[in-house]
């Protein structure tokens, strides 16, 4: 079992939801990247997604697409992204690392030598942004040689015979995104995103993960109720941009603890 | 010889072009394959488009013989494809009454559009108004700065532009921005992109579109001169006015297809948009071509004096007609396209836009190391109105 099926089979057993944040790496700079990375675990996340940053983050609201740009006035690239990982888990060898991103920097690196370089890593998923299934035949091949599992998208305008087709190729979970739009934003419809994950439910055999427009505690707890993960990534984001230095990583851990108690009290219903 | 058929189903021309987007793109995307694929066969569809391109474009645009800068030149013969004389002033209307046309069939009310000169802006806010439909463009903070006029005349047509602020403020930007408006309203909006890149069918639709150049260009040659010419020759940002020019020529291997970028202040420098020239293929904006990037596929910020060919990608069926040998690619720079701008405003009484003078410039390099009973024919995109500034300004004067 790699750890991000050990993660979600504990959670399941506790009957209890993952809760997966997203930051940028390099955002501030590297070496608070790690730091963060320890503080959200011991806040009590499951899974850390990394954003790689990109010079044109189509799929992202404001507040995401400033993260990049702040990590690449560091000239921040997979390589260092990389160091980040490896860096993280000297110390930690249990919370699965998702790296999610867009396609044209693994390009430039080249499909076999990202794919090494992430295992070697320790990254346990990758989820690009714009690789459809449709385009992602040999991608996702190459991937599961290296036990990385490759997180696809679903969306509201996901039609069924597609579900299946994302069915037989993710494995690890599925990112369900919660609303038509982009990250960050705030029209999250919770009863139509229950339907939506009930309707996943009937083809999708691994975990589901809900994210895009969680923004606070009754709406992590909400979801939680529905799906096997709560993604958060904006919220935290822009909580990591507007804190001042010397209490950014207090300021994170307390707005992702208060997070994980919304979502761990759904168990308690 | 072989028939030319690319894209394939998907829109792959080669290891070019595809589906390259976000989940939430992927069902309005095959909807719109759906419809354009019933659309381009349909009698009735055909017959409006061209009754339009007729009747409110102003089509056929006639082919010009630049005859005094040719005898200056002293060599092959120049012939000009007037597409500066489409309504509006460039060859982009074509393409957006063919998206409009769909879009009204498929019951889309509400059109939005990235620009960078604001040519496909305006073109967009022209059919958006002729067609009674609300339209809304996107353009880098950059380039709203320095195209006020566009601007102005967008808002006339009764279009809202919004100014985009992130990344470099400029074309690229403004079609991130267009995505994430897209992605945001998919149901009830249609995305008129403005050049043969995007993803699947966009590339496609857009040089079906845009072919009646390449098509009238083959039958007033056969009439006017009784043969074919020996070169074609067309600026390249994005693409689409060469392609449309080129792809009815692609099956007729002796005339020689030539696509000229913007060397900017030289390719040599940091200041360019050469594309096909100086890139490198990956993934941007929905589709896989050569783009300019850095070492880690970091898109660079590209430079030309012409903000519409200001683009750090190009369409990926150029990506595949360089790599297969079938079209040629070279650059110009900025002073080279400014003398050539002047040159055809000094012999012909022709004001040129500043994209279609990359192509001129080149045909002014060619030109004299062929025959005098060659015949070069370039497209001339677009009319030069909207950049007097920028043509003063390098002048040292100010309007």
């Amino acid at each position: 079992m790699n750890r991000i099926e050990t993660v979600f089979s504990q959670l399941k057993s506790q009957n209890r939801a993952a809760l997966i944040p997203f930051i940028t790496a390099g955002d501030p700079d590297s070496a608070t990247t790690v730091a963060i990375m320890h503080r959200l675990t011991q806040a009590g996340v499951d899974l850390i997604e990394l954003g790689v940053p990109f010079s044109d983050p189509m799929a992202d609201g404001p507040t995401i697409q400033r993260s990049s740009e702040r990590a690449l006035k560091h000239r921040i690239s997979l390589k260092d992204v990389f160091s980040m990982v490896a860096e993280f888990r000297k110390s930690n060898q249990s919370t699965p690392v998702v790296l999610m991103g867009y396609a044209n920097p693994v390009e430039a690196m080249g499909y076999r030598n990202f794919i090494q370089a992430a295992s070697q890593a320790g990254v346990d998923g990758v989820l690009v942004v714009d690789y459809p299934p449709e385009e992602s035949a040999e991608w996702v091949r190459n991937l599961k040689e290296q036990n990385i599992d490759p997180i696809f998208l679903l969306s509201p305008t996901t039609p069924e015979s597609r579900i299946k087709h994302v069915a037989e190729l993710a494995s690890g979970y599925v990112y369900y995104v919660s609303l038509k739009g982009v990250t960050g934003a705030s029209h999250l419809d919770l009863h139509e995103v229950g339907n939506k994950v009930s309707q996943l439910r009937s083809h999708i055999r691994i975990p589901i993960g809900v994210g895009f427009g969680i923004r606070d505690e009754q709406t992590a707890r909400s979801v939680a109720e529905q799906a096997d993960a709560v993604v958060i990534g904006s919220r935290i984001v822009e909580e990591i941009e507007h804190s001042p230095a010397e209490n950014l990583l207090a300021n994170v851990g307390a707005l992702v603890e208060s997070l994980r108690r919304a979502i761990d009290a759904k168990s308690a219903l | 010889m072989k028939i030319y058929d690319l894209p394939d189903k998907r829109g792959h021309f080669g290891p070019y072009g595809g589906t390259f987007v976000a989940e939430t793109l992927i069902s309005a995307l095959d909807e719109l394959c759906r419809q354009y694929e019933h659309y381009r066969n349909d009698v009735e569809f055909q017959t409006e488009f061209f009754q339009e391109l007729k009747h409110y474009v102003g089509r056929p645009s006639p082919i010009y013989h630049a005859k005094r800068w040719s005898e200056y030149l002293g060599g092959a013969q120049i012939l000009l494809k007037r597409e500066d004389l489409n309504h509006t002033g460039a060859h982009k209307i074509n393409n957006t009454v063919g998206q409009a046309l769909l879009a009204r069939r498929m019951g889309k009310r509400r059109i939005i559009a990235e620009t960078g000169a604001g040519q496909h802006g305006v073109a967009s806010a022209t059919v958006a108004a002729r067609y009674g439909m609300e339209c809304v463009v996107y353009m880098g903070s950059e380039d709203v700065k320095r195209q006020a006029t566009n601007v102005y005349r967008m808002k006339l047509l009764g279009a809202t532009v919004i100014p985009v602020d992130s990344g470099s403020r400029t074309l690229k930007d403004a079609l991130n921005e267009a995505m994430r408006d897209w992605v945001t309203n998919v149901s009830c909006t249609y995305y008129i992109i403005g050049t043969v890149a995007g993803p699947h069918p966009y590339p496609m639709m857009v040089r079906d579109f845009q072919a009646i150049i390449g098509n009238e260009a083959k039958q007033q040659m056969q009439e006017e001169y009784g043969r074919q010419p020996d070169a074609l020759i067309a600026c390249v940002g994005g693409g689409s006015n060469a392609i449309g020019l080129f792809y009815p020529y692609i099956s007729e291997e002796n005339v020689r297809m030539i696509g000229v970028e913007a060397a900017g202040k030289g390719i040599d420098t940091h200041e360019h948009a050469a594309t096909l020239v100086t890139g490198r293929p990956g993934v941007l904006h929905g589709n896989r071509t050569y783009l300019i990037q850095d070492e880690n596929g970091q898109i660079i910020e590209t430079h030309s004096i012409s903000a519409g060919l200001d683009y750090p990608g190009v369409g990926p069926e150029h990506a595949w007609l360089k790599d297969c040998g079938r079209a040629e690619y070279v650059a110009v720079t900025d002073d080279e396209a400014l003398a050539a701008f002047h040159a055809l405003c000094r012999f012909e009484g022709i004001i040129p836009a500043l994209e279609s003078s990359h192509a001129l410039a080149y045909a002014a390099k060619l030109a004299p190391t062929l025959d005098k009973d060659q015949l070069l024919l370039v497209n001339l995109s677009g009319r030069g109105d909207k950049d007097m500034a920028t043509v003063a300004e390098q002048s040292g004067i100010s309007l």
